[in-house]
């Protein structure tokens, strides 16, 4: 690899997604030139932006916010692939010096019948709200909690549990799966809730009202390509999925024998 | 301008416990009759919108992003403090309080401060409830590490992602009460101006991110939690989209801004590798637990290969300044020291515009004490966030870093109940300036937001609900409201009708550079009056000259950052005013006139006190007003740690 200084630059040809809401879109050709292999994929395309205000044309709208791969926010497809062709990187942490001078670079917006898209390059990722709404917690009132080190956790439940949490919402996974489904995302948080001892308690109904909401929220069944495993920029991996199968399956058996028993008295 | 601070009576260790026995309550049944607007969902707006929804109350929360659990309280990397004394080392809320207070080096609120420490322990018991995976022991209980400042272990961690699990916990307490109907969840929006009514704040006005739409929003009460206002510097670890447009549109309806100048500049970020670079990153704090600063003794060894500079050639220079704190020094401090290296001519990495700005934070020590394993587990994600942006390996090779802008410990003044100087309106987390005083220590922050969020807003903001009774909502439609919407309109218009040939994006980046250069790490007295000049010279020039294109009818990026941009140019000027008048060195303020070689030299005569500014109408100078810090308990003394 050439050395990598600001000096180094590309000239590239950019294909963008332009869309406006309630019309197809279609991709817009730029060039820009002098791009330093230290800069990051976004701060090219601000680049870009700069220089479409420069010539009064509008710039290209898409999300991102935090730029250090930790909000989730930043969502472009590239050259295919959701976040790009490195893997466990979001958008906002590939960088220039994984292209090549004069290259071709096409970037659109995460293609899915769950993600309407708004606007050129951002969509509409709600659904993944609605679906921790419905479940995604452990309910425990400000003021209620125990004092922190009465339960304690064995180290390797807890890391899992972490391995699990660091999902970063991004939909990457949804992005790169043919049928659009939501399965890793679920699954991840699904895993990290039901394997503490503080979530045992809604273990259940959490699994069932998750994938009940994320069903609802339109995101298609798995099928077992792996490919939402591939993009996931926190390295994600499919076991999650598999641990969802088993809990809403249990959740199910349960929710069976327990409607066969008696009745609940009331409380006063 | 009413400045009591409303501190409660009795001694320290019980005053909130008094306070609270005397704050008046809402009846349950009343609760769903009042409307509460939260603006920001981080860690201080999403505890608080999830505790009051779950209170009963109707909330209303506002965040800018698509979704409340991307806010920039993600991005906290290395830990929260609580005072659990789990590791038996001396650990006491007294003792957090000490430090705290003389970490912010005797400029902020002891009774705040007191508070805070002893909400530390329940803040943990709260996010350990919610399922927030910190670090364990293998024997299942809480782990901890030191940060900077402190000489105990008192912080709780979850690997390098510790803001993005607490944030995650907030987001379910929070999306659970969106669930049940309690909180309605308005992402996407952007406040853009606050409204009052008979002198209370009674609403606000929003633009819909999606739609364009301009919409006033009466309520009972407002919380701003909107976070801090580092991005003034154009460059920092803020995300891209914080901003001081909330407090500097509440300030300019008469919310009194504390201590503007007080601005903490941390120690380890990637340096900065070029010119349209757009953001810097931080590098966290809790890796000088594990890595050696230093730079070559002489300027002639700095373009040499790190590893070809032998030991008694480089220079430790925290550990040789500050032999006790060594490494763990505070940010100020090991910021200053690091920028007076490279002033020396002793900083490291590639030259940019000619000059090496950077120190290295060297990990082979540790990685031949514990082997390289240890150190992946404990920051694999820093070293392998450093290889994306660097391209360089720092499991090899020592890390390059330099400060940067991170946080600000100034913002609206808030009394002991978080109220603002507009009655109704309250502000937690960053965007206050009540607990910090001049220097933030690490891991602070986190128990700031949700101390205030959790367990303080809930109970304060309750006390003038309750007082001021259920007939107190206007309308949305009153006149405050339609003359708040046409203001805001009109602003709109105006920089959208310029059509001149900048790009909004460029004056921030001059701005940017003016306030880093003079009112940064080293202030003086003729480079503040310069740069009030420069920034009055680049704000008329924007509203003359600024572009923006794609109007304002749905999503407009470039209108949204021009917004922004607009209030940085307004809020730049006072933060250097502020400076210029603060004629003392303090914590992250330090004034070249005012010091003992290298060390900030306070002025307790003169300048212990708040200085809270009061806005005065556009085109005239705000009126400083002062706070006097009375501490009962803590005595001043040279902050020292060496
Ligand atoms: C990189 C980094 C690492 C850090 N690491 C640590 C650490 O390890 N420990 C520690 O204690 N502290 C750390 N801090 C500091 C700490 O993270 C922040 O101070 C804290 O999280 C701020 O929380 P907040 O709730 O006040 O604001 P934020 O989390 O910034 O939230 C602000 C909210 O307000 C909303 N908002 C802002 N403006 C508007 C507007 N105009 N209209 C509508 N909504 C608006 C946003 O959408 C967002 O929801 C770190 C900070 C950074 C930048």
């Amino acid at each position: 690899m050439a050395a990598d200084t600001p000096d180094r630059t590309l000239r590239l040809k950019l294909r963008v997604w332009r869309q406006r809401a309630g019309s197809p879109g279609a991709f817009e050709e730029h060039e820009l030139a002098a791009v330093p292999v230290t800069a990051s994929f976004l701060e090219m395309m601000d680049m870009l932006n700069e220089q479409l205000v420069r010539q009064g044309r509008e710039a290209f709208a898409f999300d991102h916010d935090c730029r250090e791969g930790i909000c989730g926010m930043c969502s472009m497809t590239i050259n295919g692939m959701p976040h790009g062709p490195i893997p466990g990187v979001t958008t906002c942490q590939l960088h220039m010096r994984n292209f090549r001078d004069g290259e071709t670079i096409t970037v659109e917006p995460w293609r899915a019948r769950a993600f309407p898209v708004l606007k050129d390059l951002v969509v509409d990722r709600s659904g993944f709200d609605r679906v921790i709404q419905a479940g995604g917690f452990i309910t425990v009132r400000t003021g209620s909690a125990p004092e922190a080190n009465n339960t304690p956790v064995p180290k390797t439940v807890s890391d899992e549990a972490m391995d699990a949490a660091e999902c970063i919402g991004c939909g990457a996974c949804v992005a790169s799966c043919k049928n659009g489904s939501a399965m890793l995302f679920v699954g991840a948080k699904v895993t990290h809730l039901s394997i503490l001892p503080q979530g045992q308690p809604e273990r259940e109904r959490r699994a069932l009202a998750m994938v009940k909401a994320m069903d609802e929220a339109g995101f298609g069944n798995c099928t077992n390509y792996g490919e939402c495993q591939a993009h996931c920029p926190k390295s994600i991996t499919l076991d999650v999925i598999a641990r969802l199968n088993r809990e809403y399956v249990r959740a199910r058996v349960k929710e069976f024998f327990s409607t066969t028993g008696k009745p609940r008295k009331g409380g006063d | 301008m009413n400045l009591d601070a409303k501190i409660p009576a009795g001694p320290l260790a019980d005053k909130w416990a008094n306070h609270k026995a005397k704050l008046r309550l809402v009846n349950p049944a009343n609760r769903c009759k009042y409307h509460v607007i939260v603006v920001g969902s981080g860690l201080a707006g999403g505890a608080a919108a999830a505790t009051l929804g779950e209170l009963g109350y109707q909330v209303s929360c506002f965040c800018y992003q698509d979704s409340p659990r991307r806010a920039h309280s993600i991005a906290a990397q290395g830990g929260i403090n609580a005072a659990k004394n789990y590791q038996n080392d001396g650990d006491s809320a007294r003792r957090l309080f000490l430090d705290t207070i003389k970490g912010g080096d005797y400029r902020a609120r002891e009774a705040n401060v007191y508070r805070l420490a002893q909400l530390s322990t329940s803040i943990v018991d709260q996010c350990v409830a919610q399922g927030v995976p910190f670090a364990r022991e293998y024997g299942g209980l809480l782990a901890n590490r030191s940060f900077g400042g402190a000489q105990v272990s008192r912080t709780f961690y979850a690997r390098g992602q510790t803001g993005q699990q607490l944030l995650l916990g907030a987001y379910s307490a929070l999306s659970r009460q969106i669930g049940l109907g309690s909180v309605r969840m308005h992402p996407r929006h952007e406040m853009l101006d606050v409204v009052l009514v008979g002198g209370h704040a009674k609403g606000i006005i929003t633009r819909d991110l999606v739609t364009g739409e301009v919409k006033a929003h009466s309520a009972d009460a407002v919380v701003l939690c909107t976070g801090g206002y580092g991005n003034v510097f154009y460059l920092s670890t803020n995300a891209q989209g914080c901003n001081v447009t909330a407090t500097w549109r509440a300030h300019r309806r008469g919310a009194g801004f504390a201590n503007p100048c007080y601005t903490q500049i941390h120690p380890t970020c990637i340096p900065v590798h070029g010119e349209d670079q757009a953001k810097l990153t931080l590098m966290s704090e809790s890796l000088r637990n594990d890595g050696r600063v230093w730079v070559p003794k002489v300027a002639a060894d700095c373009g040499r290969p790190p590893a070809d500079i032998p030991e008694e050639r480089r220079d430790y220079f925290l550990e040789r300044k500050y032999p006790s704190y060594g490494n763990l020094a505070p940010r100020d401090i090991a910021s200053r020291a690091a920028k007076e290296a490279c002033d020396e001519g002793r900083g490291v990495g590639p030259a940019v515009d000619g000059k090496r700005l950077g120190v290295y934070l060297d990990f082979s020590a540790s990685i031949a004490r514990l082997g390289e394993g240890v150190i992946r587990e404990r920051y694999g994600n820093l070293f392998d966030m450093y290889e994306n942006i660097t391209g360089e390996n720092a499991y090899r090779q020592p890390m390059r870093i330099f400060p940067a802008v991170h946080y600000t410990m100034g913002g609206l003044w808030v009394d002991y109940n978080l109220q603002s100087t507009i009655p109704g309106l309250f502000v937690g987390g960053e965007a206050n300036f009540s607990d910090h005083g001049a220097n933030r220590l690490g891991a602070s922050a986190l128990m700031q937001g949700l101390a205030d969020g959790y367990f303080v807003l809930p109970t304060t903001v309750a006390d003038y609900l309750a007082g001021v009774g259920l007939a107190g909502r206007p309308s949305s439609d009153g006149p405050e409201f339609r003359a708040a919407l046409k203001d805001v309109n009109d602003r709109v218009a105006r920089v959208l009708s310029i059509n001149g040939n900048r790009t909004a994006r460029s004056y921030h980046k001059e701005l940017g550079r003016i306030v880093w250069d003079r009112c940064g790490m080293a202030r003086d007295r003729a480079g503040l009056e310069r740069a009030i000049a420069d920034i009055r010279g680049l704000r008329e020039d924007f509203w003359r000259n600024v572009r923006v294109t794609g109007g304002a009818d749905g999503l407009a990026p470039e209108l949204e950052r021009a917004g922004r941009v607009a209030d940085f140019l307004e809020f730049g000027e006072l933060m250097c005013r502020d400076a210029l008048e603060r004629e003392e060195s303090c914590g992250g303020h330090f004034r070249t006139e005012h010091q003992d070689a290298g060390e900030a030299r306070r002025d307790d005569g003169r300048f212990a006190h708040v200085a809270v500014w009061e806005w005065q109408g556009a085109g005239a100078a705000q009126r400083r007003h002062e706070e006097p810090l009375r501490y009962e308990e803590v005595q001043f003394s040279t902050r020292s740690y060496k």
